[in-house]
């Protein structure tokens, strides 16, 4: 329901991290994680994107989505699992005594600019 | 070419919240978060709430209304400082976020303040991903509501510390299975104290209150 505000934030996150010499350059994806218990619907997300970006300095970019699942560790006895229903103890000793590893995140990892190694911006700031 | 950036998306947020957090330890206030779907009842529990705790925990109440002032009205009537904060553009109207909090707090005197009390939007979705600064969250669930909303909401159920089931007095005349919505709310948060309350009759009442004043006092006099 809160798509558009993070499509915001996303935007203006990607748009910082330009760095200063490739300014001119054209983004051609933004790379984000989303935590399968996170509540974004990742094609909301995208949509509101496409919104957003239109007008800002990534306009044209593509959002890219990897859905992360959800692990967790249990304190009890050490084991590691993916959680895939809606259950939220350990398999092999039952305890509630668990610690998510993964699976609420909501991070951008990366952006792609275009390579224009034969391009006026980038020689300029050789 | 690849640029690395690595950053949380939510972090101005993040970094308001933390903000809000050192300002209420500072001035020593426990901070609570109610959330729950629109209609389940928070209001009715929170002014129940109140009058049990004032005037030995002095409290404060921010109320995150889309665009009324009944709640706020309703809560007035406990003596306890109400100030009702409509949700903003970013987000929409779908949660508070923590600079909404820290702007609302202002017209309070934090010194006087023991408990602040956040009445959230009612929503099951957004609040749950927005860290306000808050010291506990609470998820209130009413019996008119289906036994299987903790499972379509998990993230709500998780995050918080502690569930109250809402309207037991309707019970009677309800096909409703609360042992299976109990079942479902522990499924996802195992541990998790669920509170049986009626807000309307009071019963299971003091439970709750016994675990918030608990709460409250682990912090102010630890
Ligand atoms: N029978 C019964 N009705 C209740 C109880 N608690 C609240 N209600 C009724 O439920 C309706 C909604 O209650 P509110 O307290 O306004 O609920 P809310 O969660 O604050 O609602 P929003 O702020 O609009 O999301 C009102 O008509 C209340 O009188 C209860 O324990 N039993
Ligand atoms: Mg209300
Ligand atoms: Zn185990």
């Amino acid at each position: 329901m809160h798509e558009m505000g993070i499509a915001m934030q996303i935007v203006e996150i990607a748009v910082a991290s330009i760095p200063e010499h490739l300014k001119n350059s054209r983004v051609q994806g933004v790379y984000l994680k989303i935590g399968k218990l996170s509540s974004v619907i990742p094609d909301s997300l995208r949509f509101c994107f496409d919104i957003v970006s239109k007008d800002s300095a990534i306009a044209g970019a593509t959002l890219y989505i990897e859905e992360i699942p959800v692990t967790a560790r249990c304190k009890s006895c050490n084991n590691h699992w993916t959680i895939i229903g809606p259950a939220f103890s350990c398999p092999r000793c039952s305890s509630g005594k668990i610690e998510l590893i993964s699976g609420q995140e909501l991070d951008i990892s990366s952006i792609e600019i275009e390579d224009d190694s034969n391009g006026e911006q980038s020689s300029a700031n050789a | 070419m690849e640029i690395k950036v690595v950053r949380k998306v939510l972090d101005v947020n993040n970094t308001m919240a933390a903000q809000n957090r050192k300002l209420f330890t500072d001035k020593k206030v426990f901070v609570l978060n109610v959330m729950s779907s629109p209609g389940s009842g928070k209001t009715t529990m929170l002014g129940k709430t109140i009058s049990r705790l004032m005037p030995d925990i002095r409290t404060a109440v921010i109320v995150g209304d889309v665009s009324t002032t009944n709640d706020a009205d309703r809560l007035a009537k406990t003596g306890a400082p109400v100030v009702q904060v409509n949700t903003d553009a970013f987000g929409g109207d779908c949660h508070l976020a923590a600079h909404v909090i820290a702007k609302a707090a202002e017209n309070f005197t934090l010194a006087d303040v023991d408990l602040l009390i956040v009445e959230n939007v009612g929503n099951l979705v957004c609040p749950a991903e927005f860290d306000i600064g808050e010291d506990a969250k609470v998820v209130v669930l009413s019996v008119t509501e289906g036994e299987d909303k903790p499972l379509k909401y998990p993230l709500m159920f998780r995050v918080c510390d502690a569930a109250i089931l809402n309207k037991i007095d309707l019970l009677p005349y309800l096909e409703y299975d609360k042992g299976e919505a109990v079942r479902n709310i522990v499924q996802i948060h195992p541990g998790i104290p669920v509170f049986e309350i009626s807000a309307r009759t009071e019963d299971g009442m003091e439970f709750w209150v016994i675990w918030l004043k608990e709460k409250v006092k682990e912090k102010l006099n630890p």
